[in-house]
C-alpha cells in the first residue's frame, strides 16, 4: 500500500515537475478571432490609425510595420491604474532600451488635456528622451474603437476616477499588425513573462 | 506520536513569527489598496511623476505632517531626494486609526526608519491640518 502511494507521489512529482519546465521557444500564437475574406482565413489585424507622437510628429501603424511594439493605453491625469502600468513599461523600456526592432507606443485616452506637449513633459519625466517609447496625442472619435481593436475595452466614464474606464493590458503587436501576447499592466508578476514573448517573437524576424 | 506533535508546534511557531512580523497589517492592507496604485508596493514611486516613500527623506522631514498629507492629499511642487514632483495627490478621508496605521506602516516598511506615531499623537495632528 505504502508503496503503491510512494509511487504514486514520485510520478506526480516528475509530471509536476515536467510541466512547470519552460518549454523551448515556439513561435508566440496569433490572437483573435479569425475572419473570413473571399474564402481565405484572415487574422484579426489592428487597424490604421495615424496620430500625432510628443514631439509632434504625425505617426501611423505604417511606420511600425518594420519593428514590434507593445501597446497600452493611459491618460496623464489617472489616479488609478494607470502608474502601476507605466511602472510595468517602464521595466519594459529598460529591458529592451539599446535592443532594436521594438518600441514602445502609450496611447492617451484623453488627448483633449494630453496635448504632445504634456505627454513630452510626462515622457521625460519617465525618464524617456529617445524614440523607444512613442506617447501618442490621439482623438476621442476614434480612440475608443481602436483600444477595443487591441482588446483593451475603454470609454469615458464620469462616475469613475479620472473619467475614463480603461483595463491596463499591455499588448505586444507584430511587423502585421497581428496581436501575438499581452500582459495585466497591474500586476507586475506578469512582466517577466511578456519580456520573454518579446524575445521570442524578435527571435522570430531574426531568422526570417 | 511526540513527532507529531513537534511538526505541530513548528508550524504554530512559523505561522506565528510570520503573522508578527507585519507590524501595522491594517496599514499595510490599506496601502496596497489605496496607496499603492501610485507610490507602488514596493514604495518606489515613479519616475519624476510619482515620489517614492521608500529611502524618502521628504517622509522622515515631514513625519508630524504625513497623517494631514494622507487626509488631505498634496498639491504644488514639492522636492524629494532632490528631485521636484508636481502631480496632485487625492485626498482620502480615511479615519484617524486608519490614517495612524498607513503613517506608520510606510514609515517603518522597506527599511524607512521613522519613529512611529501613536494614535493620540496623529489625532492632535490632524485636528490641526490646514
Amino acid at each position: 500500500m505504502n508503496q503503491t502511494i510512494s509511487f504514486f507521489l514520485f510520478f506526480s512529482t516528475l509530471l509536476l515537475f515536467n510541466s512547470c519546465k519552460d518549454s523551448p521557444a515556439k513561435e508566440l500564437p496569433i490572437l483573435g478571432h479569425k475572419s473570413m475574406v473571399n474564402g481565405d482565413q484572415e487574422y484579426h489585424t489592428i487597424p490604421d490609425w495615424k496620430y500625432a507622437t510628443q514631439d509632434n510628429i504625425d505617426l501611423t501603424n505604417k511606420d511600425l510595420s518594420n519593428v514590434i511594439y507593445v501597446a497600452d493605453f493611459f491618460f496623464i491625469s489617472c489616479p488609478s491604474i494607470c502608474p502601476k502600468v507605466m511602472k510595468e513599461m517602464t521595466k519594459i523600456y529598460k529591458e529592451f532600451e539599446n535592443i532594436p526592432g521594438i518600441k514602445l507606443v502609450s496611447f492617451t485616452l484623453d488627448p483633449k488635456r494630453d496635448t504632445p506637449e504634456k505627454l513630452k513633459a510626462y515622457a521625460q519625466k519617465l525618464g524617456v528622451s529617445n524614440d523607444k517609447w512613442i506617447f501618442l496625442h490621439t482623438d476621442k472619435e476614434s480612440i475608443y474603437d481602436l483600444a477595443a481593436k487591441y482588446f483593451v475595452p475603454a470609454y469615458e466614464d464620469k462616475n469613475v476616477p479620472g473619467g475614463f474606464d480603461h483595463s491596463g493590458k499591455i499588448i505586444l503587436v507584430d511587423h502585421d499588425g497581428h496581436v501575438r501576447s499581452f500582459s495585466e499592466g497591474t500586476d507586475a508578476s506578469n512582466t517577466p513573462k511578456l519580456i520573454k514573448d518579446i524575445k521570442t517573437l524578435l527571435k522570430e524576424y531574426e531568422t526570417k | 506520536m511526540i513527532g507529531k506533535y513537534f511538526i505541530l508546534l513548528i508550524l504554530v511557531a512559523t505561522l506565528f513569527i510570520k503573522c508578527t512580523t507585519d507590524t501595522y497589517p491594517q496599514g499595510k492592507r490599506l496601502y496596497t489598496t489605496y496607496c499603492a496604485n501610485c507610490h507602488m508596493e514596493d514604495g518606489t514611486g515613479l519616475g519624476q511623476l510619482i515620489p517614492p516613500l521608500a529611502k524618502s527623506d521628504y517622509l522622515i522631514s515631514h513625519r508630524d505632517n504625513l497623517a494631514c498629507i494622507v487626509l488631505n492629499g498634496l498639491k504644488g511642487p514639492i522636492i524629494v531626494n532632490g528631485i521636484k514632483y508636481d502631480q496632485v495627490m487625492p485626498p482620502a478621508q480615511y479615519s484617524a486609526v486608519q490614517i495612524n496605521n498607513i503613517v506608520n506602516y510606510i514609515g517603518t516598511a522597506w527599511d524607512n526608519k521613522m519613529k512611529p506615531l501613536a494614535l493620540p499623537d496623529t489625532e492632535k495632528v490632524l485636528a490641526d491640518c490646514q
